[in-house]
């Protein structure tokens, strides 16, 4: 059986999630360049993992699901990069 | 495991291998739509890479107001299909039955005011194709961030779409009492399906919503 959590825990996380939201809703309206992009999706990727980990309840089972929800992300990553080493570099 | 041996298949030793093979059946679908959604991403970061000017401006074209307040929706549901998940494990199945309920129904929410936006979008002529007008710079880049916009959205909403018949059909079944002793890993493992397109979404906001600032 696994651990079941208060519903507390669930919305602590709610809570982080809408701020981040608020974070990036606002990053919007400010120009910071090229380092918008890089905050937006550094913030994107947190509140991915706050997801991931405590709502799609990854922190706490088999190494084997952190495996298979790893190797998503990392061929996501190899197929990125692998296309900008031809476009970036022409 | 005795106590309850009809909710164990025949090929399983016990429940809990029975609910670790499904969860990881699940990543790895999960892993699948990753690449799937991938391709759109990785067409998108080119297409922006070769034309951030176009994109910038186009993506001040979209309804920022409707896109942020739909990721909001989003992640509220989450909440609630997590919540539901633990409401079905510890076996309560009216709590089960209306948290389920209410996540579809903000998903049916989302889709209203996405159907909205798209209304906005075809009025203002962002619509690619005959209809697509575009006054300012770089016609046809910006015609092509609305293909990318349309697709990404639209692709996404295929998946709420599914989703919100995927949660109505557990709520009926919830109520026919078919989650009970402890057979809880169907709501987990549409769980992880809902999560999954939220996670789509985060990305989606930032990048189609907030590309230009405004």
């Amino acid at each position: 059986m696994e651990k079941i959590h208060p519903p507390k825990f669930y919305w602590k996380n709610c809570a982080w999630l809408m701020a981040l939201l608020a974070f990036t809703w606002g990053l919007g309206y400010v120009d910071f360049g090229f380092f918008n992009l890089v905050v937006a999706l550094f913030i994107s990727f947190a509140k991915m993992l706050l997801i991931v980990l405590f709502f799609m309840h990854i922190k706490g089972s088999s190494r084997l699901l952190h495996l298979a929800a790893f190797a998503g992300l990392l061929w996501l990553f190899l197929m990125l990069a692998l296309t900008f080493a031809d476009y970036a570099s022409r | 495991m005795s106590a309850f041996p009809s909710i164990v298949a025949e090929q399983f030793d016990d429940i809990e291998q029975q609910h670790d093979a499904a969860k990881l059946g699940m990543w790895i679908f999960l892993a699948t739509e990753v690449l799937f959604f991938g391709g759109l991403f990785l067409a998108y970061a080119v297409y922006r890479f070769l034309y951030p000017a176009a994109f910038a401006a186009a993506s001040r074209h979209t309804e920022v107001i409707l896109g942020g307040a739909n990721t909001a929706v989003l992640l509220f549901s989450s909440t609630l299909m997590a919540l539901a998940v633990r409401a079905s494990q510890l076996g309560r199945r009216a709590h089960l039955f209306w948290l389920l309920i209410a996540t579809a129904l903000l998903g049916i929410l989302f889709m209203g005011i996405k159907g909205l936006e798209y209304h906005k979008d075809f009025v203002d002529h962002l619509v690619p194709g005959a209809s697509f007008h575009w006054g300012e710079a770089n016609a046809h880049a910006a015609e092509m961030f609305f293909w990318l916009y349309f697709a990404m959205t639209g692709l996404h909403a295929i998946h709420v779409t599914i989703g919100i018949f995927l949660l109505l059909s557990l709520a009926l079944l919830t109520r026919r009492g078919q989650f009970e002793n402890g057979n809880y890993m169907t709501i987990e493992v549409a769980g992880l399906y809902w999560h999954f397109v939220d996670i789509v979404w985060v990305f989606l906001f930032p990048l189609l919503y907030l590309a230009g600032h405004r």
